[in-house]
């Protein structure tokens, strides 16, 4: 436990000192800011809508940023270590692979969670004493769960990104499949949904289709925060089936759980076949 | 106790045989130096040893116990070959993340980062770092824990005459307070005066193993004796037909002295009767180097043998 903390610890420093926490937490707020002032823009108004409104535009944009950042932080894990020469000194240290990995999750993910917590924190207290007559109490609960689940996806996607890094043996190769994965996650799932649905002119199963929904972790992000208010009108495209999806909150945060734990595990797995 | 012992041990990547029957050990208080061409097997004993792998065939054992085991692993120090540290962090950062790791006490930071000579420098990023003191700060990190097993791949790379030499003096100054440290490198006349034991590696085998001594005598390659005529060279040539008792022997004059090549059991006889015949004013012997036996066991083939995988 103890190396595990180390090896999270220089994690957290590094995140530190090259102002990615800052920088992070930064954008989330500016972010969160201008979506709550402006998120109303197309209607002619400017000013606070609603939070439903707000935590959905939110969650739309959290959805292309999060993977982002996560894949960006995490995806040289491994085979960054390795080009330098340090992974094989780490390895002749007392530490397992496992502990070396499980280390730098909590550190990747702990700097992950506290931009998001100081980013999104700051934005809802500024929205609380900006404007007049919200609702505080409904208001800390859609941005708590906002920031829970937007927590667990980036952890979702850290552990992605180390499923790349124990695999390749060069960084260009980890980022580029790193961003394979955001586009595919992100772009490309929604769009085969769709052309699935299309094409397959109702023959398929309609109650396994909203079960496919379950596959993109950031399509679970979007359900488990918009269907929260539950208003389903704002559930667009692909989305739309998550309306018939048999299982509640609890189920999709189960979903977002399983989305870090098997990446993760399956990561430790790889690393220990990886040769030094 | 041993640092370490390989038992008739082979390895092999994938399919390529990279070590076979390799029997090696060390105990404590000795140098070893490992010799061999790139691709004979010295990285892949070294991983063994670090625990880093299993060996296909064979036993490994480390400091008494199993290699890989972090009981084991905390009292060995190695310096890869070409390590970049987090240009990021300064030297002193740097080996205190590593002390947590070792479970080194934080104390000893300071003191390891000025005995390598990095004193002025420890509070600088690394990536300002020149080649040599990287190097420093590697070996500043294996020494973290006061090791009983060292193992240093290419320790003087980098580093200019006077601190080769200090890294030399610190060995020895480790070794006789009972550290094992296992030395490889490619500048033979370097290591020659600092190793009690040397092993040579040809394709994954140990070729020769012994102190220099015992090597000179596997190699039974012939002893270089420059002799000065006491009168004229023709005399000396002429005791030189009468005193050698064998055939064959390599000769020829060089300014004003006489080189000749005599394998070893023929040197004394032949010295002997030189002194007899009163013809030798001086004499000087040249005993054949590492690097000499070194060529000799690895063969003739010179870049030939430098190809090869890993």
């Amino acid at each position: 436990m103890n190396a595990v903390w180390t090896i999270a610890r220089k994690e957290l420093s590094d995140s530190l000192r090259n102002r990615w926490l800052v920088a992070i937490s930064l954008v989330f707020a500016t972010l969160a800011l201008g979506i709550a002032w402006f998120g109303a823009a197309a209607s002619g108004q400017v000013g606070y809508a609603s939070t439903p409104a707000t935590i959905a535009s939110l969650a739309s944009l959290g959805i292309f940023l999060i993977p982002l950042i996560a894949l960006l932080l995490a995806y040289d894990t491994i085979v960054g270590e390795d080009e330098g020469g340090t992974l094989l000194l780490l390895m002749t240290y007392p530490l397992s692979r496992s502990q070396l990995l499980l280390g730098k999750f909590l550190g990747h993910g702990l700097t992950l969670a506290l931009a998001t917590l100081i980013g999104f924190g700051v934005a809802g207290i500024a929205i609380v004493l900006l404007v007049e007559d919200v609702a505080i109490v409904s208001l800390a609960v859609a941005l708590g769960r906002f920031i829970g689940s937007t927590i667990l996806l980036g952890w979702g996607f850290i552990a992605l990104a180390y499923l790349v890094s124990v695999r390749v043996s060069e960084k260009p190769v980890a980022a580029g499949l790193a961003l394979a994965i955001w586009f595919f996650f992100v772009l490309i799932f929604d769009l085969m949904l769709l052309g699935i649905l299309v094409a397959s002119e109702g023959k398929l199963n309609p109650e396994l289709l909203p079960w496919l929904l379950m596959l993109n972790p950031t399509d679970i992000y979007r359900l488990l925060n918009i269907v929260a208010f539950g208003d389903t009108s704002q559930l667009s495209g692909v989305l739309s089936l998550g309306s018939d999806l048999p299982v509640g909150p609890g189920g999709l945060w189960l979903a977002l759980v399983m989305w870090c734990v098997v990446p993760l595990a399956c990561a430790l797995l790889l690393f220990r076949k990886r040769r030094i | 106790m041993n640092c370490f012992r390989l038992e008739n041990v082979s390895h092999r990547y994938d399919r390529a045989m990279v070590l076979h029957g390799v029997d090696l050990r060390l105990q404590p208080g000795e140098i070893l130096g490992l010799f061999g061409h790139n691709g004979a097997g010295k990285t892949t004993s070294i991983k063994l040893v670090l625990g880093l792998m299993k060996p296909s065939e064979g036993r490994v054992s480390v400091l008494d116990g199993e290699a890989g085991d972090p009981q084991v692993t905390q009292h060995i120090g190695y310096l890869p070959e070409n390590v970049m540290f987090y240009p990021q962090l300064t030297g002193r950062e740097i080996l205190r993340h590593f002390a947590r790791l070792k479970g080194a006490s934080l104390q000893q930071v300071p003191e390891l980062l000025k005995q390598v000579g990095l004193g002025d420098a420890m509070d600088t990023r690394t990536k300002t770092y020149s080649k040599g003191m990287r190097q420093r700060l590697g070996l500043a990190q294996a020494l973290l824990g006061r090791p009983k097993l060292l193992m240093l791949d290419e320790p003087t790379v980098g580093l200019d005459p006077v601190a080769t030499a200090d890294l030399y003096h610190l060995l020895r100054e480790l070794r006789d307070r009972g550290t094992g440290v296992v030395l490889c490198s490619h500048v033979l006349p370097g290591v020659e005066p600092y190793i009690d034991r040397a092993a040579i590696l040809t394709n994954g085998a140990v070729k020769a193993h012994g102190d220099l001594p015992s090597l000179r005598r596997q190699a039974n390659m012939p002893v270089t004796l420059s002799l000065e005529p006491a009168g004229t060279m023709s005399e000396l040539e002429k005791a030189m037909e009468q005193a050698r008792a064998s055939t064959g022997l390599m000769m020829k004059s060089e300014n004003g002295r006489l080189q000749v090549d005599v394998k070893p059991h023929d040197k004394m006889p032949l010295i002997r009767s030189l002194m007899a015949s009163g013809e030798l004013a001086d004499i000087s012997i040249h005993q054949p180097s590492l690097e000499d036996i070194y060529v000799h066991f690895i063969g003739a083939g010179g870049l030939a043998h430098r190809g090869g995988n890993q």
